[in-house]
């Protein structure tokens, strides 16, 4: 079959199998959980954003709907973990659609603001509505994920879950790229009226797309909140939507690997940098300003180039090579690989 | 308060926001007029015009006028070196492309503020007295009328320069078609570079005349940004006079809204009319059918 196809992801298998027998520092542990979760998050809005062509500069209040809406049915009403986790991902679907149907119709700046506004109404409810979201201080308390007799109390067993989640997404994303709606979706990037003129139902597309990218964000905030057990209503605020699209901006919009790439370099970056808190607005903004002057395709294509290049060197160098190595399109194409 | 004399105080307050939001607006116009694009960071200059003349004139001590007028011209300094650094550079840019880099102009403002001038809330001096006017009841600070009239200027110095003189006309010209106003010589990529400096100049004005009633810091902008969209959309994208009345508009019904329904979903008032228009009438309410000729989004 496609085992050269699936080396990457076979090696993404091994290495999260791998780091869970043997990593044992806390503190890396949990910056792998956190990478896996906006990697979640990112994978979604990539979706939508790489490979539909469509923006939505809310996904930060999607995210923090699913976190908000998890964390009172488990600390309010005592909900177990996997039902509050399924019924906040429904409940946002349901929101995204509701938000995303007049929304969709929109094109460009206007969809860019209208989703701006959205998360920031989000924003706003989040911050007013004290007695259920216990306003600015936000919940605490909230319960680890745990389903029957299993728990994932530690942060090994976390880290499984949340890279398990990753994986299972990551092989679903794939195949929906690759099947006949993915390629409709593609298409729909390339140019509206000539994908509707080809049959495809724009705005159902349009919107399915939307809803799922949005399901992803909210998953990936219910992964988030069982795990800080707090959240506030900055988990939603204007900047986090933000930081989701430096993310895939700077990873790659429309590769699949981008998302990943985007989301572990923006955490890890914040990390490595002390005093990152005063200049992050500064640095999330001139990661995206460069990146798409620069390096449109984001690194996952800049890394691509790189290799190929180096790959075009080495058999140039080789006396007698006839034909150069394979050299990467001008034009840059979106695989899923 | 009687329910007259409130109404009057909403009503006033209304105006003096709607003012704020009606010149973000024509900043948006006067961009999105020239080259198409919707600039995510108008908003930004709003919030750097009030800081730097709380810099010029409080810190540093320059007197009312000077402050005012190099603040302007630093403003547009940057709007004019933020067109020539990210938008010149490239040639024909998708939508998308051109979105992400005015956010990301946005918030590098944004954090420059912040590292510039902190999380500091500044205030700024009233431009005259700071003793309210009773007019009917309620009562107005003396600010309200200079907000009201400097909106008042910025519509007539706009309207004077788009027909009277060549180069408002240039610009109107390149909003039509861009392509024949570069075939009857006129420079378009230097119009793109001078509405940037406008619409900056404008945004600085609405800062430094609105800082003194409701203080400025570094995060404001994305607020402004968003209602001021919400009075262009609501006008109708690029029509001057319509974003001027949806701005007052907005202004008056976010004032009445905070006052009569709730002041913790003030800001979400405007947000609301904003999404609904974007859903019922994308065109805008106010503009007439072929006027909202939409840009190729």
């Amino acid at each position: 079959m496609h085992v050269r196809k699936n080396i990457p992801l076979i090696l993404l298998v091994a290495s999260v199998a791998a780091a869970a027998l043997l990593i044992t520092d806390p503190y890396i542990l949990t910056m792998l959980i956190f990478i896996g979760i906006y990697a979640i998050a990112t994978m979604g809005l990539n979706l939508l954003l790489g490979f539909a062509g469509q923006i939505s500069l809310g996904h930060g209040a999607f995210f923090a709907l699913g976190a908000y809406v998890s964390a009172i049915l488990t600390t309010r009403f005592g909900a177990p973990c996997t039902a509050a986790a399924a019924l906040a991902v429904a409940l946002v679907c349901a929101i995204a659609w509701a938000v995303g149907l007049p929304c969709l119709r929109l094109k460009g700046h206007y969809l860019a603001m209208g989703t701006l506004a959205f998360g920031e109404i989000i924003h706003i409810t989040l911050n007013a509505e004290v007695e259920l979201t216990g306003g600015p201080s936000g919940i605490a308390g909230i319960p680890v994920l745990s389903l029957g007799p299993f728990s994932a109390d530690s942060d090994a067993r976390y880290f499984l879950i949340v890279w398990c989640v990753f994986i299972a997404l990551f092989v679903l994303t794939r195949n929906i790229i690759n099947s006949r709606p993915g390629r409709a979706l593609q298409a729909l990037h390339g140019s509206e009226q000539a994908a509707g003129a080809m049959g495809i139902d724009v705005a159902g597309m349009k919107l399915t797309v939307f809803v799922l990218s949005a399901a992803y964000a909210a998953l990936a905030g219910v992964l988030y909140v069982h795990f800080v057990a707090f959240v506030s209503p900055q988990a939603g605020d204007i900047m986090f939507s933000i930081k989701m699209v430096t993310m895939v901006v700077a990873g790659g919009m429309g590769h699949l690997w981008g998302g990943l790439l985007g989301a572990a370099l923006l955490t890890v970056l914040p990390e490595m940098l002390s005093y990152f808190e005063d200049y992050d607005m500064l640095i999330y903004g001139g990661i995206l300003l460069a990146m798409v002057m620069f390096m449109p395709g984001g690194l996952t294509q800049g890394l691509a180039r790189l290799s190929g290049a180096l790959r075009a060197r080495r058999t140039a160098v080789r006396p007698g090579a006839v034909t150069g190595g394979r050299t990467e399109d001008p034009v840059p194409r979106r695989t899923a690989q | 308060m009687s329910i007259e004399s409130q109404i009057v105080q909403f009503l006033f307050t209304g105006i003096a926001l709607g003012s704020i939001y009606a010149m973000v607006a024509l900043g948006f116009n006067i961009i999105y007029n020239a080259t198409g694009i919707l600039n995510f960071a108008q908003g930004e200059f709003v919030m750097l015009g009030g800081l730097v003349m709380v810099w010029l004139s409080v810190t540093l001590g320059l007197p009312m006028p000077l402050a005012f007028a190099v603040t302007v011209a630093a403003v547009m300094a940057v709007g004019a070196l933020f067109e020539r650094l990210a938008i010149y550079p490239l040639k024909k840019p998708p939508v998308l492309i051109l979105i992400i880099i005015t956010l990301a102009g946005s918030i590098i403002f944004k954090g420059s503020a912040m590292l510039l001038w902190g999380k500091k809330t500044y205030s700024l001096p009233h431009f005259s007295s700071e003793q309210p006017i009773a007019v009917l009841g309620a009562t107005i600070l003396p600010q309200t009328f200079w907000i009201i009239g400097f909106l008042a200027a910025v519509v007539a110095a706009l309207a004077l320069f788009f027909n009277c003189t060549m180069l408002g006309k240039a610009m109107r010209a390149c909003s039509f078609n861009p392509t024949a106003a570069s075939l009857v010589g006129i420079n378009v990529k230097r119009i793109v570079l001078l509405s940037f400096a406008v619409s900056a100049a404008i945004g600085a004005i609405a800062g430094i005349v609105f800082t003194p009633v409701v203080l400025m810091e570094y995060d404001r902008g994305t607020m402004l940004a968003l209602k001021g969209f919400c009075a262009a959309v609501l006008g109708g994208l690029g029509n001057g006079a319509g974003a001027v009345v949806a701005g007052l508009l907005i202004g008056i019904l976010e004032s009445f809204g905070a006052g009569f329904i709730s002041s913790a979903y003030k800001d979400a008032i405007a947000l609301l009319v904003l999404l609904l228009v974007l859903v019922v009438r994308p065109g805008g309410l106010l503009s007439r059918g072929e006027a909202s000729r939409l840009k190729d989004f």
